[in-house]
């Protein structure tokens, strides 16, 4: 009987990955107490290998699942597919670059601490079961994981006050968003009985076709706050107009390595969950009859998204926070690809966050190689002549700064190429509407890059201070840079990856057109038929009209 | 085509960037080898472009020197390129001026050397692939990836107010290139089902792009065929045949409305670029400022992309939307505004340089004037004067800059009588004056006769404004002139001013030499764009050639009777000897109208 509970060992290796991970967080935490003064570096390096084996071990997982894509695991807790991977992908992607810049820079600050490591990559774990989550339950625990190891690590520089003003501005928001959320999920239990996605898929599609044909009980009011208040906490997350205002403080506030990570990783994680929640649990919520569904919701905060973002960067003097801005302004191009909701869109959704991380954390590394011993670096005129100082340092930030603006031959065209195409092909007069502001807001964007590159290029050096590249930042800015290029100039198998994990997304348009069809299909997936959700006969044994 | 085993138009488009990437490894202390380099590259890769000219076979339609390989198979984009004549006399004439213009830097850019040239030949190598790309996906990153080191190149080695300008060029053509994306990215998804509607007629148009011309045939049939390119095209002649092709009614697969609002993504696009009367006022910013071989770049190549750009999407493609009688009533008044105001505002200048820059708005609008009168005169005339002011323009930009090296100052008022202290300047600055006039015998007086004759052909009354502009262009050139060259030398300084040295020389003799060839026979250069002339206004006004409809100088009729071999379930006008009156080209635009 136990043995009947308890998942099987095969799916308990499936999830050897984020297990390794804690496994090395928890060891990083001991490391830290047995290394003496002056070699806590080495921590670091721990966390490294840690994120090197957990990539090692998701090879393995996907070598492992390649014909069985997707899986679902645990109750139908935990989904293996191409969309998961490449988030945990781009997760320890984010999560290695940061480790490798905070080094120089924790010791700079003189905050040298193992447990600084041990919380990143626990909030790296947070996020890869994000990227894996398929039941609103298992979303919150994860998103709390992660969220809680980053209010830490915000406020990780405890004799600064800006740091610790942005951490507890950054942990009130955060949990009360949080909060939001969980009423949120607690609306759609109400209403459908059910937390795993694909279950509220089928029973929303029941409520509303039972709505249309009067035997509805008005669920969809109730339907309509639910998504308002899981997208208020979302939304949140990724930093979107209207609730970005504790996005310019955290990320000012926060080690710069942190805010590095805080707007690639937990954008990326919270990017994955946010699709996966629209677009599988709610496409019949896109519109709703009557009310306004997540698409009109979504369309109003992605225009002032990248419009306040950009607008609002224009006239920062401050880097990190010109970067805060432009990082908002990024998430409103995002969410172009879930408004979009075809192929493409979200084909570019994949491919723009792949090529954000990269490009994003390129430029903040630039900038906390800025940080020197009296300098903060991060002021726009710590920029100045840079170029003079050191011309790779100031031709990879050119690299990174064009291919934000979305300017060719980088990764950032392609992806902005991506998510207007996803607009333009969506051929409706609002989406067009969408488009033209999207393509005239990164000219307001290009504005504010051509500061940062005024100053490194044009002004002369405002101090003579040299810049030292050291040899981690090296190899992770030359790693970012490269490929930055290399996406931009050659992205089909990068597009072809994104493509394949849109799959995960793509079928459930078809139960918004049609509704499920009872009988399980004849032709069995090679895979188990109990753990494939639409063969599963549970899930349709009480459907009935009267429910 | 192969040199040195690489397929040409390839390594004309490529080499400069190439020098650009050797240059980033020479020690910027070695100034010397570096301007040794930089100068024997730009030549390199003006003489590896000069075979085009010989190979080229001037009878054949469409393109030719075709390479085309897979790029991003997943959204359609190919690595296409091609030149035709229009594409030829641009190309040759980037790589001419490219030479010139990092020939004329040798003694005037002494700080941040190695940057400059790698700049410089970054530009060259992205002014030849706009030129040169077939593909939509590939001519936008040729055209934006340009925009970046002409921002450096503004930026760091202008004058006064270098980074307004740099900016402001950077922005506005920034605006016009976005809504060109999304232009292209409309007409690419458009694709596959408007021409499944009508395979007939996309055929059809075709055949009046790239009759006997096998590989460019292959290469639109590849196009339209889904099951050998599943995710659409970007292919531009492919979109021209789309654009061009006439349905059972005569009209355009593409309903006017789309069209018009693609025109105007477009025509926005390409306006800035231009610039065009509203959008022009990055023109005179940007060329004040810019070095002496950005201005020229500027002048001579930069501007001819929004000119180039018109002729090869909106014209083609949007035929029936150019022709829609809300869009002539804007882009003429503009046109004409355009060549008068700008004559206007050069009379008015106190600077050469900017007076240099209002002119070329006013010559500009010329040859937007030209192609929207839809005639091969018209359009011929507009390429010709594109070239031309290339010419003319780029080497009176020159000419200020041997004056500025001199005395670092480009305000006329500081001059006066230096005609006789450097006579021989005098007098190369007055045959560029009288070429940028349009004295008969020298180039300017080519473009702007056919030009004018071609516009009068489709509106005697644009012709009249057209006519005032010329004489504007003299009064200011002329004035330009006296106050700079003739009187007595009022200001000191000028005593000491030398006349040309022989590397100047060596710059301006090949545009000389070029000014009176032109002027004097120019049917060599008329013959390479004659056939991209005629494909246009054939795919612009289907019947312009027809002998029943109109008898037209030295156009043989018998070049119309060409519908493919194979039979046309769909009825065309243009393959059909007598079309039906119902087909009247005459206001296609209202006719559709209704029948939407």
């Amino acid at each position: 009987m136990l043995l009947q509970v308890l998942p099987s060992w095969k799916e308990t290796l499936f999830l050897m990955p984020e297990l390794q991970l804690t496994v090395f967080a928890c060891f990083v935490l001991v490391l830290d107490i047995l290394l003496p003064r002056g070699k806590k570096t080495l921590t670091a390096y721990a966390s490294l290998l840690g994120i090197a084996f957990t990539a090692l071990g998701l090879v393995q997982v996907y070598y492992a699942t390649k014909a069985t894509l997707p899986t679902l695991i645990f109750y139908q807790m935990y989904m293996i597919d191409h969309f998961s991977f490449i988030f945990k992908a781009i997760v320890l992607i984010a999560a290695a670059m940061s480790i490798a810049i905070s080094i120089k820079y924790l010791e700079t600050e003189k905050e040298l601490h193992g447990d600084y490591y041990s919380l990143l990559l626990f909030a790296t774990v947070g996020m890869m079961f994000m990227a894996s989550s398929y039941n609103l339950l298992m979303f919150y625990v994860s998103l709390e994981l992660m969220a809680i190891s980053v209010y830490v690590l915000v406020g990780y520089l405890k004799y600064n006050d800006r740091s610790n003003e942005a951490a507890l501005k950054y942990f009130l928001l955060g949990a009360f968003s949080s909060g939001i959320f969980l009423y949120g999920i607690s609306l759609i239990y109400a209403v459908t009985g059910q937390t795993n996605l694909l279950e509220i898929a089928i029973k929303i599609s029941l409520v509303i076709l039972a709505a249309d044909s009067n035997i509805g009980f008005g669920a969809h009011y109730l339907l309509a706050l639910a998504i308002t208040l899981i997208g208020a906490g979302l939304l949140f997350k990724v930093a979107a107009v209207p609730f970005h205002m504790w996005a310019p403080d955290a990320y000012e506030g926060a080690p710069t390595p942190v805010t590095a990570f805080m707007s690639v990783g937990v954008k990326a994680a919270s990017y994955a969950m946010l699709a996966r929640i629209f677009l599988v649990a709610f496409p019949a919520l896109r519109t709703i009859k009557e009310l306004p569904g997540w698409l009109p919701m979504l369309i109003i905060v992605a225009g002032l998204t990248m419009t306040i973002g950009n607008i609002a960067a224009m006239t920062q003097k401050n880097t990190k926070r010109m970067l805060a801005y432009s990082s908002i302004s990024q998430a409103g191009y995002i969410l172009l690809g879930v408004i979009a909701s075809n192929e493409i869109g979200y084909t570019g959704l994949i491919f723009y966050i792949l090529a954000y991380t990269l490009m994003n954390l390129g430029a903040f590394a630039v900038i906390i190689l800025l940080r020197r011993d009296d300098i903060k670096g991060d002021r726009l005129e710590h920029l100045n002549g840079l170029v003079k100082k050191s011309p790779m340092l100031a031709v990879m930030m050119l690299v990174f700064l064009i291919s934000l603006a979305g300017i060719p031959p980088t990764s950032g065209f392609v992806g902005k190429y991506l998510l207007f195409a996803g607009l333009i092909k969506a051929d409706n007069e609002w989406l067009n509407g969408l488009a033209v502001l999207a393509v005239l807001n990164t000219v307001i964007s290009f504005y504010y890059y051509a500061q940062i590159i005024k100053a490194m290029f044009i002004e002369p050096p405002s101090d003579d201070k040299p810049v030292n590249l050291n040899i981690n930042a090296t190899v992770t800015l030359t790693i970012a840079t490269i490929l930055t290029i290399f996406i931009g100039v050659y992205p089909q198998p990068f597009i072809e990856v994104s493509k394949l994990a849109t799959k995960s997304l793509a079928p459930l348009k078809i139960n918004q057109e049609q509704p499920p069809n009872p009988n399980p299909s004849p032709t069995p997936k090679p895979n188990d038929p109990g753990i494939d959700p639409r063969n599963d006969p549970r899930l349709f044994q009480n459907l009935s009209p009267n429910e | 085509m192969k040199l040195f085993g690489i397929p040409i138009l390839s390594l004309v488009t490529w080499l400069p960037l190439l020098g650009a990437i050797i240059l980033i490894f020479v020690p910027k202390t070695q100034k010397e080898v570096i301007r040794l380099f930089a100068n024997v590259w730009a030549l390199l890769c003006f003489l590896v472009s000069l075979p085009l000219v010989f190979n080229f076979d001037k009878s054949l339609r469409g393109l030719q020197f075709i390479e085309d390989y897979e790029w991003i198979p997943l959204i359609g984009a190919r690595y296409q390129i091609g030149i035709d004549g229009l594409s030829l006399s641009m190309v040759i004439l980037t790589t001419l001026l490219g030479v010139i213009a990092i020939f004329s830097s040798w003694s005037a850019i002494n700080e941040r050397l190695k940057e400059y040239y790698i700049f410089l030949l970054m530009l060259q190598t992205g002014m030849l692939g706009t030129f040169v790309a077939v593909d939509m996906f590939l001519f936008y990153v040729f055209w934006e990836v340009m925009l970046v080191p002409m921002y450096f190149l503004i930026g760091i080695w202008g004058s006064e107010r270098r980074l307004y300008s740099a900016i402001k060029f950077f922005l506005y053509t920034l605006v016009g290139s976005v809504l060109v994306l999304l232009a292209i990215i409309k007409l690419y998804f458009m694709f596959p089902d408007t021409v499944a509607s009508a395979p007939g007629a996309y055929q059809v148009a075709v055949e009046t792009i790239a009759q006997g011309n096998q590989p460019m045939l292959a290469m639109l049939a590849n196009a339209a065929d889904t099951a050998i390119s599943p995710n659409g095209t970007f292919n531009i002649w492919a979109m021209q045949a789309m654009g061009s092709a006439r349905g059972i009614n005569g009209f355009s697969l593409i309903p006017i409305g789309l069209q018009l609002w693609l025109f105007a993504g477009f025509a926005i696009g390409f306006a800035i670029k231009v610039p065009m009367f509203p959008f022009h006022t990055w023109l005179p910013d940007a060329h004040t400022d810019a070095p002496t071989a950005g201005s020229v770049i500027l002048a001579a190549i930069l501007l001819k992309m929004g000119t180039y750009g018109f002729l090869r999407f909106n014209l083609p493609i949007l035929g029936d939307a150019c022709q829609d009688q809300r869009v002539l009533n804007i882009v003429i008044p503009l046109a004409i505004i355009g060549i008068i105001y700008g004559a206007l505002c050069a009379m008015a200048q106190k600077d050469m340089k900017r007076l240099v820059a209002y002119s070329s708005v006013s010559h500009l609008g010329f040859a937007m004037l030209g192609m929207f009168a839809f005639n091969p005169n018209g359009i011929n005339g507009s390429i010709m004067q594109q070239i031309n002011h290339g010419i003319s323009t780029g080497a009176l930009f020159l000419l200020v800059g041997v004056l500025y090296e001199r005395r670092h100052t480009r305000l006329i008022s500081e001059y006066g009588g230096i005609a006789q202290k450097m006579p021989k300047y005098a007098a190369v600055f007055m045959i560029f004056t009288l070429s940028s006039i349009g004295l008969p015998m020298l180039n300017g007086f080519i473009g702007e006769f056919l030009l004018l004759r071609g516009v009068f052909e489709a509106n005697p009354k644009w012709a009249g404004f057209g006519v005032v502009g010329i004489v504007l262009g003299a009064g200011y050139m002329l004035w330009l002139f006296q106050r700079v060259f003739f009187g007595e030398i009022e200001n000191e300084k000028n005593q000491t001013l030398t006349d040309l040295n022989w590397r100047e020389w060596l710059y301006f003799a090949p545009l000389l030499f070029l000014v009176f060839a032109i002027g004097i026979y120019p049917k060599p250069i008329l013959d390479y764009i004659q056939q991209p002339t005629n494909t246009i206004v054939k795919q612009v006004k289907p019947f312009y050639f027809d002998p029943a409809k109109r008898v037209h100088w030295g156009q043989s009729p018998t070049v119309q009777q060409t519908p493919s071999p194979t039979p046309q379930v769909t009825p065309n006008p243009t393959a059909s000897p007598t079309p039906s009156p119902s087909s009247s080209k005459e206001k296609p635009s209202s006719v559709n109208e209704a029948t939407q």
